[in-house]
């Protein structure tokens, strides 16, 4: 890396000793290049093995990579911690003005360690960083109101980064987020638990600086050709226009969108959410992270009257994408847009995890429904699909914590399941609720083994749409293959801070043509190398943690509900997490492969899944491949 | 013709900062240091943003209020930075109602945008353009219809 590239610099902050220091540590960046890579490493130096994941022992680190602030669309900044949703590894990743602002502040990587023993804020201002008091913060009712003082109060208005918690984080909400930007989170996972348990209400991180290139022009050439590609190839449009809300209707078509609790794999009520109604009816503005032009950011007016005063109405601007949608429209059997924005706008007041709590309040509901649970566990919410003046009370309640059953829901849908059974229908995979995708066997797969129990880990959907599309069968081997393929490339692709999004443009040979001009000079191989090194130590990390591919728990409900790929068989699936983790005597890639012992992983291509031992569907009625015909 | 940036529509601004990185890119480098464009949101994302570009003011504050003459007015509106004149005291960035005259932390001197319109051809939504300063003299109305040509703030 280039000897001036203030990426190198690590700030280390003190909460318990309110003290920093700024360490250089350019082989970090050269070993892990940054982002995810930087992030494991740190994480293995800074969290000693059977750390509580809400005590002063977890780190948070944040890292961003040599692309960011050079480059367009290297807008993501990495969060690792330890889970205390999981009890295991916590990653997340968030967009907004995070990336650039950590970069033009002067940093590759932030560490905050220890614990305050009073509400704080940090504002990290270039090389300084304050303490200030944030007891008057604590405890407000609004998240919003958060992000509004911060942004009068402190400096740096248009390169800063304001992330805060709501009141879930400091309740301890296991599945609490990092709001950053009010429209980015770190959502996934429960980094804002995290940062409660500290007495972290927010961190606001401004700079501007330039940085340096090893070649003035071939860096605007290659800039050139990233920025063409991102602003009028159609690899961004999906992202561009209706924004991943697109996904609804042919998800819905397919018969692969979770509906009530999943289920049914159709819901009647999708187009009413679809990115296309959304889009003509709702759309208010979009917006973009910082140095992304494909602004895929839509947000959704909310218009709503003052029920006693007449011409009195409160407009919000929502936030919505596919995910959302899904986790809190179609799980929760709803179609009526005002409700599901008003849900959604909860989740933002409080700082929950939308795609944790629409699960969540998925199982519960069912609970109620099967007579697991009566209005005396739900403090007498009469929870029912679609009703969602009930559901935002309930999300209310799951920070206010008013009983044992909202303490127990507050740790998600598996913990609660545990209590009050239900097991079955709980959708968690390792621990994390799911993702909107019911395409196939791939994509519970890749929920299953992923490093991080998302679907951004492998894109299992993927995989199944395209056998899907082809008439290929799939089996445990190729999946696991493809997946595990997929899963190294991402590494490498969130280890430089690039959106995943933009995994289209960012092939190897741009990849390797940008880092270049960054004082980075790498191979396809070493980029495939750290690919494989980056997945065998965050898979390390979890097994040292106590993570047992063997035990992983496949929710009954996904294997009842037919997919586009048939009904689901727990027999294969077993056999698929085998061989993603275990020595397999035809794969010699696996999960546990250490590629500094010199295994080669190929560079992402094509299509490289197996299909030697077919994908038998159990059962596969007609009406299950296509009902919204 | 003399040429200036035009705002043409920051309604279409979704704040990407694709113009400031152009703006600081255009000597060859990364980062954000040298940009004399600034776009940041109005009070948070939800209610869109703010562009601040230089209006090239026929009669510009910043020229009068400084002390070593470094930034002469241009023909026909703006000003010139004569660099190796300023001593980076600040008043020009004071002067200006816009905040137009930003500051470059690296090198302690005021960012004073050119009129190249190298940060046009990135932005994608058509906020940013290139007019004559003799056209958009001429027709003064236009500028207060267009919703903010010279100040998205307005």
């Amino acid at each position: 890396m280039l000897a001036n590239d203030p990426l190198a610099r690590v700030l280390y902050i003190d909460l318990s000793r309110r003290a920093f220091s700024v360490r250089h540590r350019p082989e970090l960046f050269e070993a892990g290049l940054g982002g995810t890579g930087v992030d494991i490493r740190l994480l293995e130096e800074e969290c000693a093995p059977g750390t509580d994941p809400l005590g002063p022992g977890n780190p948070v680190i944040f890292a961003v990579g040599p692309l960011v602030g050079l480059y367009p669309l290297a807008s993501k900044t990495v969060a690792m911690f330890k889970s205390p949703h999981t009890g295991n590894l916590g990653e997340s990743h968030a967009g907004g003005r995070s990336a650039v602002a950590i970069r033009m502040a002067g940093y590759g990587a932030i560490v905050i360690r220890g614990a305050s023993v009073t509400p704080i804020y940090l504002a990290v201002e270039g090389d300084h960083v304050h303490f200030r008091d944030a007891s008057a913060l604590w405890g407000l009712h609004n998240a919003y109101t958060v992000g509004s003082v911060l942004r009068e109060r402190e400096s740096g208005s248009g390169v800063r980064t304001i992330m805060r918690i709501g009141r879930a984080g400091e309740q301890g909400v296991t599945y609490a987020s990092v709001i950053t930007e009010t429209y980015r989170h770190f959502g996934r996972l429960g980094l804002g638990a995290v940062f409660g348990s500290k007495r972290l209400k927010g961190l606001v991180i401004s700079g501007q600086r330039s940085l340096p290139v090893t070649d003035r022009r071939a860096y605007r050439q290659v800039y050139d050709t990233i920025f063409r590609a991102a602003t009028e190839s159609p690899l961004m449009k999906k992202y561009h226009e209706l924004g991943t809300a697109m996904n609804v209707l042919p998800l819905n078509a397919l018969g692969a969108l979770p509906t009530r609790n999943l289920q049914a794999g159709h819901f009647e009520g999708a187009e009413a959410i679809s990115g296309e109604r959304l889009a003509a009816e709702y759309l208010g503005r979009r917006v973009a992270c910082a140095h992304c032009p494909v602004a895929c950011v839509h947000l959704g007016t909310l218009r709503l009257p003052y029920p006693k005063e007449p011409y009195f109405y409160k407009t919000s601007m929502i936030g919505y994408d596919h995910e959302p949608i899904f986790a809190v429209g179609s799980l929760l059997g709803g179609s009526d847009v005002s409700g599901i924005f008003q849900l959604l706008d909860e989740a933002e007041v409080q700082g929950l995890d939308v795609m944790s709590m629409g699960v969540t309040l998925a199982w519960a509901t069912e609970a109620l429904q099967r007579r697991l649970i009566s209005t005396h566990e739900t403090d007498g919410l009469a929870l029912d699909w679609g009703n969602y003046a009930t559901y935002i009370q309930a999300a209310e309640r799951i920070v206010s914590q008013p009983n044992d059953f909202y303490r127990a829901l507050a740790r998600g849908a598996e913990h609660a399941a545990s209590i009050y059974g239900g097991s079955d229908f709980a959708l968690t995979f390792g621990g994390n609720e799911m993702p909107g995708y019911h395409t196939g066997p791939g994509c519970h797969l890749g929920y299953l083994t992923g490093a991080r129990h998302s679907h951004l880990d492998s894109a299992g959907y993927g995989l199944d749409q395209k056998a899907g599309a082809k008439g290929e069968t799939l089996t445990p081997e190729g999946i696991a293959a493809g997946l595990l393929e997929e899963e190294r490339w991402r590494q490498v692709l969130t280890s430089l801070g690039i959106c995943l999004f933009a995994r289209g443009i960012y092939t190897s040979d741009v990849t390797l043509q940008a880092l270049a001009t960054a004082g980075f000079d790498r191979s396809a191989d070493d980029l495939a190398q750290l690919g494989a090194d980056v997945l065998h130590r965050k898979y390390a990390f979890k097994l040292r943690e106590g993570f047992d591919p063997a035990a992983l728990r496949i929710p009954g409900r996904i294997l009842q509900t037919p997919t586009p790929m048939g009904t689901l068989d727990e027999q294969f699936m077993r056999e698929a997490i085998a061989a993603s983790q275990g020595p397999s005597s035809h794969n010699a890639h696996t999960r546990f492969d250490n590629p500094v012992g010199g295994t080669q992983c190929k560079l992402k291509k094509a299509e490289s899944v197996s299909l030697s031992r077919a994908w038998r569907p159990r059962s596969m009625p007609a009406s299950s491949r296509s009902s919204a015909s | 013709m003399p040429k200036r940036l035009a705002l043409l529509d920051k309604e279409r601004c979704v704040g990407c900062q694709a113009c400031m990185f152009a703006c600081a890119r255009r000597p060859g480098v990364g980062g954000l240091a040298g940009s004399s464009i600034w776009v940041r949101s109005a009070g948070g994302m939800r209610k869109g943003f703010v562009v601040i570009v230089c209006r090239a003011c026929p009669d510009p504050p910043c020229s009068r209020v400084c002390p070593t003459d470094a930034l002469p007015v241009r023909p026909g509106g703006g000003v010139r930075l004569r660099s190796e004149l300023c001593i980076g005291c600040h008043n020009c960035a004071e002067a200006c109602p816009f905040g137009a005259v930003l500051w470059d932390p690296e090198q302690n001197k005021p960012e004073i945008c050119v009129y190249c319109g190298y940060c046009v051809a990135y932005c994608p939504y058509d906020v940013l353009g290139m007019e004559d300063l003799a056209a958009s003299a001429a027709a003064p109305a236009e500028e207060a219809s267009a919703g903010g040509v010279v100040h998205a703030s307005q």
